[in-house]
């Protein structure tokens, strides 16, 4: 027996990659979290097709996770991939162009029968796995369908249920190769089929198969070891995007005191924090899942009216639909929270692809002047901090705010040091006082320093009050037509949302110096891509800053002096350019647009190569 | 609810704003029934919130010193359902219109009606657009001839009764502008319902579809169109009530009381569902020979089904006590964490 070796390696990119009912995302979540308890920092980046089960075997039913994990610090879910698990030919066939040269291929070959290669228009002529066509990849063939199925043959189990198991064996095996600790996934079995003690025990069969494959078998010559990452000290988790931004709303609610509604529809790919936020009903959250999108952020107006946290949550379609309650909600001048997770459109687009044009849409798309606060989360952690932020805003200022989120960022998960409950800002809400009737009339758009109204809700005494969707008279509220009225009005909204620069931090540069050739200004989803880029080119010389805007509307007040101090300013948006228009329009900057709209995140290649060609 | 509330008059419940509908509208009089019907039922009004949708009915809670909200056109149901599912102790009422509440708003009409919260929709049809300047709505005849159907329209109308029996309402009535104690009446029903109370008031538009109800309410023709239910009550009508309604299987027949007997009448029960959907369906043109007279009163109620509210907030009460209050560092930290040196 060939002796393994063991190599140190500083970081790994491993895409597993299969037919959709492969289950293969499963297995990349639960890698995952074994390589976060093993201390590596880590980002994913689950690329599925938004059929559940899309047609068996062919290209369109590829479904795909990466995950990049290392001993340095990772920001992106990679650029290419060292390893490749592919199931069935068709996932060789979409995954072989991001794999590196020289890279492992584990491939199914029970995936490679004359079915799967007509399913995936592989010629009658030609198979990969014997036709040298792979010859620069390190190719590992292995039949685990055959080895799967030898595992449990006495299980008493269907050939359909044993084949469920078979992403359990190449999990074994990754983990094999990986020396990743199993616990965190045997938990995960027992306590998912805990119902069903032989499915339980035949997953945990098959997993320790896995494992088994690679340490008697002489297939692999080498094991690697990823030691773990030196990050920030402290108490860390994983977490993916849209949990986090579930919990920002909980936190929020906490620590204002407030009970939260949620009033939403599901939609692709903002379902999960209806999912997540169902689950904590004792924390006093109140879900909703309306009739319509409409239905979803009026039941939240409703809510706000009487004095709730209120949220709702869509992705781009829905949020067309609730344009003009959020009119009416500027208008009423109540707090409410309006969460994007953005992906790839117009109309229905690609529901599992990430895209981030939807900002143009946050910031006009409504009839009428209607200017909001706009905030963007730059990973899936920072979603905790800014859907914590907007609810912030929304009630200190009783204004409605959005938080954009992408696809992206909402499915990928990465390290967090997440905060002590103690250690988040307080919310103060303070609900207009009962009234006397010898008191003064009560003026229900009387405004405070930050040119915010009184939250009157209903239920208190002697602050009976009408408000609408009409224009209307400020401090009495009532309606007027009046000319000037309208104009003072709409300037009002506006000040009102500008006055939120006052309360918000300063842009700061991520990486680099505070003036220089280049700004790469970047927004949202696309922090990891850029930042990885940005330390590149600082390492081979250029003079190349990164900054990440993540309050959008207003700007920091600091933006337009630190957009001033760059000879040129790129703005790298997976969109046809929208903030840099933004910029332009409002700094009479003339930042360089550099587009991506092909439904996938940049690659730290790209944006490098796109800023040397810029320089050079 | 407050045990000692202050006595409060129709007064306490107008607002200092200019009441603006056409003068001769029909809404005049809901507004005046409603101010007559809240000060008696003992509850202090900041407790009351009207929210309404786009349209002339809509105006109706500015001119309300409660709380109220004029919102957006056919939202106020999905509006008032969020604010009643997280504000139960309010006494929440929904001013709607047929274009309100069942064009635009169709869907919000009928999932409100499906989910029972404890909400009272009164819908006020006049079968026209009226605020838009005169176009057929959902509820106007077929052969309508109106500003957008010159050659008169070719939709068929919805039967707002049936569709709200359709959707599963709770509480189920038809009233009309013109008859005030009729109207009280369904009015106090509806709030001493629990669950979704739908009101369809007959509601005249003397601008754009004058006269549109008055075979009904006309001291003239009334009695003769219109069948007035009352619940334990045999179905009669007539001038000189001198006609009734008996059931021959599941087939409505009218008969000549000179010629049958009251005994042989159907008796009016509220809680059958039934017969509640074969009276909704007594809505065929009053100028067709052997027509059946339009029903007014309550078609229908059931008072065992649990409102929304109620169910969706006894559910955070459970999720409370079964689990425990929520602990956030305990959600946030999560089953697994590691500790970086």
């Amino acid at each position: 027996m060939t002796a393994i070796t063991d190599k140190e390696v500083e970081s790994v990119v491993i895409r597993f990659a299969g037919d959709s009912g492969d289950g293969m995302q499963l297995t990349g979540t639960q890698f995952t979290n074994a390589t976060a308890l093993h201390g590596n920092d880590l980002a994913t980046f689950p690329d599925f097709p938004a059929e559940i089960r899309a047609p068996l075997g062919t290209l369109a039913g590829v479904s795909g996770f990466q995950i990049h994990f290392g001993s340095t610090q990772i920001n992106t879910p990679g650029d290419q991939s060292d390893v490749l698990v592919a199931m069935n030919v068709a996932a060789l066939k979409v995954n072989i162009k991001n794999l590196k040269k020289g890279g492992v291929i584990i491939a199914n070959t029970d995936g490679f029968d004359a079915k799967n290669m007509r399913l995936a228009n592989v010629p009658d002529d030609q198979n990969p796995l014997t036709d040298g066509s792979l010859s620069e990849f390190d190719l590992k063939t292995i039949d685990v369908t055959k080895i799967t199925r030898a595992a449990l043959a006495d299980s008493g189990l269907t050939t359909k249920e044993i084949d469920r198991c078979k992403n359990m064996f190449v999990l074994g095996l990754v983990y094999w190769m990986y020396h990743r600790p199993m616990e965190n996934t045997l938990n995960f079995i027992k306590s998912k089929f805990k119902k069903n003690e032989a499915v339980m025990t035949a997953n945990i069969k098959v997993l320790q198969a896995g494992w088994n494959y690679g340490e008697t078998t002489e297939m692999f010559a080498n094991r690697y070891t990823v030691a773990a990452a030196k990050m920030e000290p402290g108490l860390y988790r994983g977490i993916m995007g849209n949990q986090a931004a579930a919990y920002g709303l909980i936190a929020a609610s906490v620590k204002s005191g407030l009970p939260l509604f949620y009033g939403t529809y599901p939609i692709t790919p903002a379902s999960d924090i209806l999912h997540d936020l169902s689950k904590y009903k004792n924390f006093d959250i109140k879900t909703y899942q309306a009739e319509d999108e409409i239905a979803g952020i009026c039941s939240a107006i409703g809510a706000a009216f009487g004095g709730h946290l209120a949220v709702t949550g869509s992705s781009g379609p829905g949020i067309a639909l609730k344009g003009e309650a959020i009119g009416l909600a500027t208008m009423l001048e109540l707090p409410l929270v309006i969460v994007n997770i953005q992906r790839a459109g117009p109309s229905t687009g690609m529901p599992t692809k990430t895209e981030q044009a939807d900002l143009m849409q946050a910031m006009f798309g409504r009839n009428g002047e209607c200017p909001v606060v706009v905030l963007a989360a730059q990973s899936p952690a920072d979603c905790f901090t800014l859907a914590f932020e907007a609810c912030k805003i929304a009630l200190d200022h009783m204004i409605p705010v959005f938080f954009l989120s992408d696809g992206y960022i909402a499915n990928g998960a990465e390290p967090w040091k997440f905060p002590k409950t103690a250690d988040l800002p307080e919310i103060k809400v303070n609900y207009a006082k009962e009234r006397a009737a010898s008191d003064d009339k009560f003026l229900p758009y009387k405004r405070d320093e930050k040119l915010s109204r009184p939250w009157a809700i209903p239920g208190t005494k002697g602050l009976e009050h009408r408000i609408g969707g009409i224009e209307k008279q400020n401090e009495t509220g009532n309606i007027s037509y009046d000319a000037a009225n309208h104009e003072f009005m709409t300037h009002l909204r506006q000040a009102k949302v500008d006055k939120v620069a006052d309360f918000i931090p300063d842009q700061t540069i991520d990486n680099g110096e505070e003036s220089g050739d280049l700004l790469i200004l970047g927004w949202g989803g696309t922090y990891g891509a850029l930042k990885t880029a940005t330390a590149q080119l600082i390492a081979e010389g250029y003079k190349v800053s990164h900054a990440q805007v993540r309050y959008i509307n207003p700007f920091p007040k600091n933006l337009g002096d630190m957009l001033k101090r760059f000879k040129t300013v790129v703005v790298p948006e997976l969109n046809n350019g929208q903030l840099v228009k933004i910029i332009r329009d409002k700094y009479f900057v003339d930042a360089i647009p550099y587009n991506k709209i092909q439904g996938q995140p940049f690659m730290s290649h790209e944006v490098i190569s796109k800023i040397k060609q810029i320089l050079d | 609810m407050t045990a000692v509330a202050e006595k409060l008059s129709s007064k306490d419940f107008s607002s200092d704003q200019e009441v603006r509908w056409c003068p001769g509208c029909g809404d005049y009089s809901i507004l005046k029934q409603v101010q007559t019907v809240l000060p008696d039922l003992g509850r202090p009004k900041e407790e009351f919130v009207f929210i309404s949708g786009i349209g002339c009915s809509s105006r109706f809670p500015y001119y309300m010193d409660t709380f109220g909200m004029h919102s957006i056109h056919g939202r106020a149901n999905a509006i008032a359902t969020g604010l009643k599912a997280t504000r139960p102790d309010l006494s929440v009422w929904v001013i709607s219109g047929d274009g309100d509440s069942m064009s635009i708003g169709g869907n919000h009409f009928i999932h409100m009606l499906r989910r029972n919260p404890d909400i009272n929709l009164l819908v006020f049809n006049n079968q026209i657009y009226g605020l838009t300047k005169g176009q057929y709505s959902p509820t106007s005849e077929q052969g309508k001839v109106t500003k957008s159907t010159p050659m008169g329209s070719v939709d068929y109308p919805f039967n707002p009764i049936a569709l709200s029996l359709g959707a599963d309402g709770t509480f189920v009535a038809r009233t009309m502008d013109r008859d005030p104690k009729h109207q009280q009446a369904m009015i106090r029903r509806a709030y001493d319902h629990k669950g979704t109370s739908l009101v369809e008031i007959y509601q005249n538009c003397n601008v754009f579809n004058d006269g549109a109800f008055e075979i009904y309410t006309e001291k003239s023709s009334k009695k003769e169109q219109t069948l007035m239910m009352e619940h334990g009550q045999p179905l009669v009508f007539g001038e000189n009530s001198d006609k009734g309604i008996k059931l021959d299987g599941f087939k409505p027949i009218i008969v000549d009381l000179n010629d049958a007997s009251v005994n042989d009448l159907w008796i009016h029960d509220e809680t059958d569902l039934v017969k509640a959907t074969i009276l909704s369906r007594f809505y065929d043109d009053p100028s067709h020979d052997g027509h059946f007279p339009r029903p007014f009163g309550v078609f229908y109620v059931n008072n065992n089904k649990a409102t929304f509210d109620q169910l969706f907030n006894d559910q955070i009460a459970y999720a409370k006590e079964s689990m425990g209050a929520g602990d956030l560092d305990k959600l946030i930290a999560g089953k697994e964490t590691w500790v970086v040196n």
